[in-house]
């Protein structure tokens, strides 16, 4: 998609459709000739493995569809019957059900490797809005898929997170009304949501689609954040990158196989097998895990601030640990892009990652005593981060000596090793290229 | 008619506009039926009024009504609870108004005004849904030996009125009325 294309159709049938509408020319271009940094790590095997859980979860879904009934008094049982009934039913819910976990475990991983390496940073914002908006979508999605099982926590949840709105002065009713298409979480609701969750894979795969563009023209990060210089910094995505991310497919799969044949129900709540009643609410509502920082956030504000209520206080700051994120690549004002030369953002960051999982654990407990505490602590450190530490940081900090090129970083690193190489190689990288 | 002549509003500006005000005039027709379907819908809400039989409850009983998919806690109140909630200083209160929708907007939460009214004190009805985010709070439970909502800790007295916890509201009074002695319409 950048630069020139070195494709060379050889069959009569290639020239014949790369004259009238050249997609093999683009699928060449785009992930067998690509050139990716040589030095990419793991943490760069995400992108691909977040690919495959779309296709897992599109895959599962609509099948799953075929046997689900969106209606009130129709869809526990119908849940019930794919688990008992449906051939394979029970394989392609917990597959559908473990996915959806394992596709923020895959996610949150990404997103972390973005900030630690600063792959946010000029010409990469919109790739990372474009990554932020995937993100938003995902999270609405599953939301609403967990409402179609119509458990307790299904029907808790939709009316808890709808309740966010009515925090909204004078409108707030009118929106969580229009939201419900009723006055309570009820059959329209069902109905719309799923109708929705089948939607919105759909819209992510084309901000998906936006977001693999945008990466393809700006090229991919790398461990050392400097940008490629020469063809010796780069490797051909085909072999070296589709095996790279396929090994590392394998062993996530193997672990989310081990999930959804061993433990099938560890990340869910058991609540949730318990139908739906309008009247009576379980003891302890907790969202899926994957939202539980947001959630501890959310009751974290217990205090007014001025004259926006802790309700709505909750609810903004809420919103507004996503919304930060939108904005990170003007926030960060370091001219260093990795953590790897940047000493103290390196220290920040893991206090960041260990703060996020520290407020996970937070929304899972009871809303009292000492855990609202802990939590407006754990909330203020995610603020701060975005907000003060990484503008301020970038100002201040004094960053480790840059390697010149990727090539010299990889060939200092393996100085000494198997693949020593004559030293002069890395003061004056290779030109012959 | 030279090339470079200034031409006069000619019949290509007036198409031209036309055309863009046709476009944004349409779509905004065409957009709000798709939003307006969003809306709860008639039949949703037919369901807007129901009559319940309180000739069982007994002073110190409960039960629980559903209306609008809601519940709708109807209780008889000791004489103890009537008591209590009286002797209620409003200034303690978190939120002063009554909430009632059969009174005044800005009418103060006292007692009489929370409960069916004078006469009927002993009565007490309520949307029993949270004004946090909207979980059913569990009777006689508390400190206040009101209603308490398990999902984040609010606290309500026995007239339901928000003591403790985050709840910004008392508990919703919905409009309604004694037709009989032991019916109630609510809505």
């Amino acid at each position: 998609m950048s630069g020139h294309s070195s494709y060379t159709p050889k069959t009569g049938i290639e020239k014949w459709i790369d004259a009238r509408m050249p997609l093999p020319r683009l699928a060449y271009d785009s992930f067998v000739a690509f050139p990716v940094p040589r030095n990419l790590n793991y943490a760069y095997t995400f992108g691909g493995i977040l690919a495959i859980m779309l296709v897992i979860q599109i895959l599962t879904g609509v099948v799953l569809a075929m046997h689900y009934a969106a209606n009130t008094g129709l869809a526990f049982e119908s849940v019930e019957k794919i688990m008992r009934d449906v051939n394979s039913g029970w394989l392609l819910r917990y597959m559908h059900a473990n996915g959806a976990s394992f596709f923020f475990v895959a996610v949150y991983i990404h997103i972390y490797r973005g900030l630690y390496y600063g792959s946010y940073k000029a010409p990469r914002e919109l790739l990372w809005i474009l990554g932020v908006l995937i993100f938003f979508l995902m999270m609405a999605t599953a939301f609403m898929g967990y409402v179609l099982p119509w458990g307790q926590m299904s029907f808790w949840g939709a009316t808890v997170i709808t309740g966010f709105f009515t925090a909204f002065p004078v409108i707030g009713e009118s929106i969580q009304q229009f939201l419900l298409g009723g006055f309570a979480v009820d059959n329209p609701t069902l109905n719309r949501f799923f109708s929705l969750h089948y939607l919105l894979p759909f819209m992510l795969v084309g901000v998906v689609i936006l977001h693999v563009w945008a990466l393809h023209v700006t090229g991919q990060t790398n461990p050392t954040g400097i940008e490629v210089k020469h063809k010796t910094d780069t490797v051909a995505f085909t072999p070296y990158a589709t095996i790279k991310d396929a090994f590392a497919m394998v062993v996530f799969l193997a672990v989310f196989a081990y999930f959804v044949f061993y433990m099938p129900n560890f990340l869910g709540h058991p609540d949730n097998y318990i139908v739906a009643d309008p009247l009576k609410t379980p003891a302890h509502i907790v969202p899926e895990w994957y939202f539980l920082p947001f959630y501890a956030i959310l009751r974290g504000i217990t205090f007014n601030i001025g004259p926006i209520d802790s309700k709505l206080g909750g609810v903004i700051a809420m919103f507004g640990s996503i919304a930060v994120l939108f904005v990170l690549p003007w926030l960060d004002t370091s001219k260093v892009r990795s953590a790897a030369y940047r000493p103290w953002y390196k220290l920040f960051f893991w206090l960041f990652v260990i703060d996020t999982i520290f407020l996970g654990w937070l929304g899972s407990r009871p809303a009292e005593g000492t855990y609202v505490t802990m939590a407006q602590i754990a909330t203020l450190y995610y603020f701060c981060f975005f907000l003060i530490i990484m503008p301020v940081l970038g100002l201040i900090e004094t960053p480790k000596r840059l390697p010149n090129s990727i090539t010299e970083a990889v060939l200092e690193k393996n100085k000494g090793g198997a693949h020593a190489q004559p030293a002069g190689a890395a003061a004056a990288p290779e030109t012959k290229g | 008619m030279s090339a470079n002549e200034v031409s006069e509003h000619n019949r290509r500006d007036f198409l031209y506009i036309a055309t863009g005000m046709a476009g944004v005039v349409g779509t905004a027709a065409a957009v709000w039926p798709f939003i307006d379907q969003m809306r709860p819908d008639a039949s949703t809400l037919a369901l807007a009024s129901i009559e319940v039989d309180v000739s069982s409850l007994e002073p110190g009983m409960s039960l629980t009504a559903k209306w609008r998919g809601k519940p709708i806690f109807i209780r008889n109140r000791t004489e103890k609870e009537v008591e209590e909630a009286k002797a209620t200083p409003l200034d303690e209160l978190k939120d002063p108004i009554a909430r009632n929708a059969n009174l005044a907007g800005d009418a103060e939460a006292t007692d009489v005004a929370r409960s069916a009214g004078e006469g009927k004190e002993n009565w007490i009805v309520m949307i029993g849904s949270c004004t946090h985010l909207g979980c059913v709070p569990l009777g006689e439970q508390g400190e206040y030996g009101g209603w308490f909502c398990p999902c984040h800790g609010s606290v309500y007295d026995t007239a339901g009125r928000i003591r403790k916890g985050p709840a910004p509201e008392n508990l919703h009074i919905p409009q309604y009325a004694f037709v009989s002695d032991t019916t109630i319409r609510i809505g």
